[in-house]
């Protein structure tokens, strides 16, 4: 599979996860999120930002648990909770935010 | 479900196979899942938590930063045999700090590794539910 | 006619390293690479088969293998040399055959 942006393509695996980390743009997370009948804000940019600070840092998507927990810890109290991530991103907060930020599907998640 | 004791051991060293790399998503996924986990590493597996790993001049992916994230997944109990890492000329300040934050003492960060006798380390694989191998 | 060996598993995991130096004939230079490498540093159960190995043969290691494995360059056993790759492919057409203690 592949996302087609002004004539560039980006491979993507049959899930639709981002097959080259290095390939990743905003564009690409705001077609990937349009795909799904989404519009991001500057809420869901936050955690795809924090997504991608993560993965730098540890080479590892995080676990829908420790996403919600660390969240808390950098974003505060009030985001970290599973109910607020999941309004943001109601296909599960570390199977869509980390689609959007262009990084693998997190280890444990099926 | 139950929680039970699961313990990884490791004893490869970390780049001429594919062993602890994936060990460490094996226990990824077992801690995803809120289970109680416990690492152990052995021979050359005592070399998977060197510092400074830099794998880029191999072309292979460095996993070692992922061993900081375990502290995130609540695995905080992690033995180093001294054995093993005395035969290697190696001390624990050769080795990367992890840590993780005490739940029940206001979040105060802790030391995960703790580098153990053979004795101290036949003792906590007899305490275990499941042991795997890597 | 020359024969370049080459060990790449760690000497505390297999016995790679020890049959290439019991079977290596004098002057015949080994080149670590890989897990071999492990057995460069100081202070190691491999040490001192290292350095009677260095007596006998000139010994050299891969460079980014070490970097990868996070071991420091500059506490190596002395009269190892490191090599990088374009060093490795050179010893490698200097000499006739190459021997792999896989």
């Amino acid at each position: 599979m592949a996302i087609e942006i002004n004539g560039k393509s980006y491979d993507t695996d049959e899930e639709g996860y981002l097959t080259n980390l290095s390939d990743w743009n905003d564009q690409l997370a705001n077609e990937m999120a349009k795909a799904d009948g989404a519009v991001l804000d500057e809420n869901h940019w936050e955690v795809i930002n924090f997504l991608r600070d993560y993965y730098e840092e540890y080479q590892i998507a995080p676990a829908v648990r420790v996403l919600t927990k660390a969240v808390g810890k950098k974003l505060g109290k009030d985001k970290g909770t599973s109910k607020y991530l999941y309004e943001l991103f109601p296909y599960g907060p570390a199977k869509q935010a980390c689609k959007y930020a262009g990084l693998p599907k997190p280890t444990g998640c099926v | 479900m139950a929680s039970k004791k699961f313990l990884y051991v490791n004893r490869k060293a970390p780049h001429g196979s594919i062993y602890a790399q994936e060990s460490l998503e094996v226990v990824l996924i077992g801690a995803a899942f809120e289970q109680d986990v416990t690492l152990a590493f052995v021979d050359d597996g005592v070399y998977q938590l060197l510092q400074n790993q830099d794998t880029a001049g191999i072309g292979a992916k460095n996993f070692a930063p992922t061993f900081r994230a375990l502290g995130d997944y609540d695995v905080s109990q992690i033995y180093v045999e001294r054995e093993s890492l005395e035969m290697r000329g190696l001390s624990k300040e050769d080795l990367m700090p992890l840590t993780y934050e005490d739940e029940d003492d206001d979040w105060a960060e802790k030391d995960s590794i703790h580098v153990v006798s053979s004795d101290e380390l036949a003792d906590i694989i007899e305490q275990q539910d499941v042991i795997l191998n890597f | 006619m020359s024969v370049l060996h080459i060990v790449n598993k760690s000497p505390f995991d297999r016995n790679s390293l020890d049959s290439c130096l019991r079977l290596a004939k004098a002057d015949s230079p080994i080149l670590l690479i890989e897990d071999g490498i492990y057995a460069v540093q100081k202070n190691t159960a491999a040490a001192e088969r290292m350095q009677q190995a260095l007596s006998n043969h000139p010994v050299y290691a891969l460079r980014s293998d070490l970097q990868a494995r996070g071991i420091n360059p500059d506490n190596i056993i002395d009269g190892i040399s490191l090599v990088d790759y374009d060093g490795f492919v050179e010893l490698t057409t200097e000499h006739d055959k190459l021997q792999s203690w896989l």
